[in-house]
């Protein structure tokens, strides 16, 4: 029983925590401020592996690491004016919308990706993100090995946590954002003009989602190969329902998710018997649950995959 | 510039749309191949070549087809009722899967072909539905939203036919990939055509389609479907029972998803393995968009992937292009499909 314990007691164990959570950071941001707008983003599996693809291609080809992370970000606007153009002015259904982005985003990052590496030997690596110890903080024992000394963009993950709580809630862009998510027509009365706003959310929305895929490309491993996003996307699109659309219970959602999926790949080797198949559904059932769990309580945003069109009701 | 509401959507229009939708997508994806550095036209020419310039090839594009047009028939019956089923991935997974164990029971083996192969094809298709239930269930239980449960239940599926395939349910006598106890002769499907991989699963996936047409316009479940989709509300008012609906709903959408995993085992492979899909279910709601959910044309647009599925892989070997210029292809046709019929729905005034 003890090991099961002893898991929690290693550094590299917390360490890891952050680092898992932080694509599902970046993903779960991205998705909620699309829905805060109240619009659904299916697109994020693949912009998701856009990103991871663009990122890795930039650095590849010479550029530094956060040329990769623009890169990324440039790619996941371009796919989200994609999205909002056909769901915001078109008003054609989100969940096909972003169904098909996903699959037109994901098999164009393996199309380039091939083209790029026409052999199917081992994927060519990058010289990935370092840890990068905060001064003073990262010597406090246990707390400082494990949240200050990660890599750059699980810093500035966490800063964008604070910034977005700070936008929605103490902004008067904020305050436009939840109100054409709620209700684009009291926006609209205002003077807020809720397609444009819409479209630009949506392409900042996956821009962040772009991120957290080049996350996985540029710190988290330091490749790419195809499939590698692994349903990360949907994760993130089931955690911003647990989070009921708030960018602190997003973090923490991320942050428990990470938990579990940390300690599971570490249990995999202590437990002998079981297949190791079964611990690694247990993310996904995870998801699952926590959708379970919060389906009822959770408050959507009133005008989420409703399209809106000035004098149509 | 703004969109207005046509009265009637424009019948012409309508049965133009997919055309037009394959054809954007395809100068599109032309652009991304003269990127690669090829001819375009080439290209499509060896792809069409590829896909039906030969024996081979004719044949090879009706097997891709047949699963195809299962997924796709899943996709449109439920997205008609808006059952957002996305997990047609793993339901096919799981009727494969159902069609091996199946063929595990003892005595199996010596049942004629008359009853073990409709046992087979019945058992994947059960296993199909019992997956699409759950996401079902927990929306009418718990209100979760079931794209994003039917989503995630595709990576749990795959993982479940990985375990099963490496456990109890190995081919002790496969050596290295891990793969299931291969099905006896007497469950496999009679080939079509000899000396061709294509097989009576194709038979069987176009009489699903006209079963699914004949129970979509003809039948009383026809009508309440479309009404679920079209104003739950209103139908739910005019008596429907919905609950009731969306269940039927579910067990032919993820029978149909359960049976392509079935005759995919049954005709091509002969056993279960993870490669068993070249994400077969996802494909599926791209053709299901491109028929409009109509049954009958999911037939059309499910050889329409296959001709680029089949086409690019020969053209793949010809020209050096990634044959993932498949996969962008079809996908690009979902979204130009989406703006198609809106085109067919709205008219764009000054």
């Amino acid at each position: 029983m003890s090991a099961f314990f002893d898991i929690l007691l290693t550094i590299g164990m917390w360490e890891a925590v952050l680092r898992i959570a932080t694509p599902l950071i970046f993903g779960t941001l991205g998705v909620l401020l699309c829905e805060r707008v109240g619009v659904l983003n299916l697109g994020i599996e693949g912009i998701m592996s856009f990103g991871a693809m663009a990122g890795w291609l930039a650095v590849y080809s010479g550029g530094d690491l956060w040329a990769g992370m623009l890169a990324a970000a440039l790619a996941g606007l371009m796919f989200g004016l994609l999205h909002a153009l056909m769901t915001v002015p078109l008003g054609l259904s989100q969940h096909v919308t972003g169904l098909g982005i996903t699959l037109f985003a994901s098999s164009l990052s393996y199309y380039i990706f091939r083209l790029a590496v026409p052999t199917s030997s081992s994927p060519p690596t990058v010289e990935p993100f370092r840890p990068l110890p905060v001064p003073w903080l990262s010597d406090i024992p246990y707390l400082g090995p494990t949240l200050f000394n990660q890599t750059a963009p699980t810093y500035l993950a966490l800063v964008l946590v604070g910034m977005l709580a700070w936008l929605l809630y103490r902004t008067p862009l904020g305050l436009a954002l939840r109100m054409t998510g709620e209700n684009p027509h009291a926006a609209d009365a205002q003077g807020i003009d809720p397609v444009r706003l819409r479209i630009g959310t949506i392409m900042v929305g996956s821009a962040l989602m772009a991120m957290g895929g080049a996350f996985l490309t540029l710190a988290a491993f330091n490749s790419f190969f195809p499939t590698m996003v692994q349903g990360r996307g949907w994760i993130c699109v089931a955690l911003v329902v647990f989070a009921s659309w708030r960018p602190g219970r997003a973090l923490l959602g991320a942050l428990l998710f990470a938990f579990f999926d940390a300690y599971q790949l570490r249990l995999q080797t202590v437990v002998d018997g079981v297949p190791y198949q079964l611990f690694l559904m247990l993310p996904y059932l995870l998801s699952i649950l926590a959708l379970i769990v919060m389906a009822r309580r959770a408050r959507v945003p009133h005008a989420l995959m409703q399209p809106y069109r000035r004098g149509e009701r | 510039m703004r969109f207005e509401r046509r009265d009637q959507p424009s019948a012409v229009l309508t049965l133009l749309a997919p055309v037009g939708a394959i054809l954007a997508a395809l100068v599109v994806a032309g652009g991304l191949i003269a990127i690669a550095g090829a001819n375009v036209f080439e290209a499509y020419g060896l792809i069409l070549k590829g896909a039906f310039g030969s024996r081979l090839g004719i044949s090879e594009t009706l097997t891709r087809a047949t699963p195809l047009l299962l997924t796709g028939l899943a996709a449109a019956v439920a997205f008609r009722a808006r059952l957002w089923n996305i997990g047609a991935e793993g339901q096919l997974y799981m009727g494969a899967l159902a069609v091996a164990a199946v063929a595990m029971v003892p005595g199996i083996a010596s049942l004629p072909g008359a009853l073990s192969i409709p046992l087979c094809l019945a058992a994947g298709a059960a296993a199909g539905m019992a997956l699409l239930l759950v996401p079902l269930g927990l929306r009418l239980r718990f209100g979760v939203d079931e794209v994003v449960t039917s989503l995630l239940l595709n990576f749990v599926a795959v993982l479940f036919v990985s375990m099963m395939i490496e456990g109890p349910m190995r081919d002790p006598l496969a050596f290295g990939w891990p793969q299931s106890v291969p099905v006896p002769d007497s469950a496999l499907l009679p080939k079509l055509l000899e000396r061709s991989r294509l097989h009576a699963g194709l038979l069987i996936a176009l009489a699903a389609a006209v079963v699914v047409w004949w129970l979509q316009s003809r039948t009383v479940f026809g009508m309440r479907s479309r009404a679920a989709g079209l104003n739950p509300r209103a139908a739910s008012f005019a008596g429907v029972p919905l609950g009731r609906t969306l269940i039927a709903v579910a067990c032919l959408s993820g029978g149909m998803a359960g049976l392509a995993g079935a005759v995919e085992v049954m005709g091509v492979k002969g056993y279960v393995s993870t490669d068993l899909s070249p994400s077969y279910g996802y494909s599926g709601i791209v053709i299901a968009m491109l028929a409009n959910l109509n049954p009958i044309g999911v037939i059309g647009a499910a050889l329409f992937s296959a001709v680029m599925f089949v086409g690019a892989d020969s053209m793949s070997r010809a020209l050096g292009i990634p044959s993932y210029i498949a996969d962008v292809t079809v996908a690009l046709s979902l979204l130009t499909m989406l703006v198609a019929i809106f085109l067919t729905q709205y008219r764009i005034r000054r």
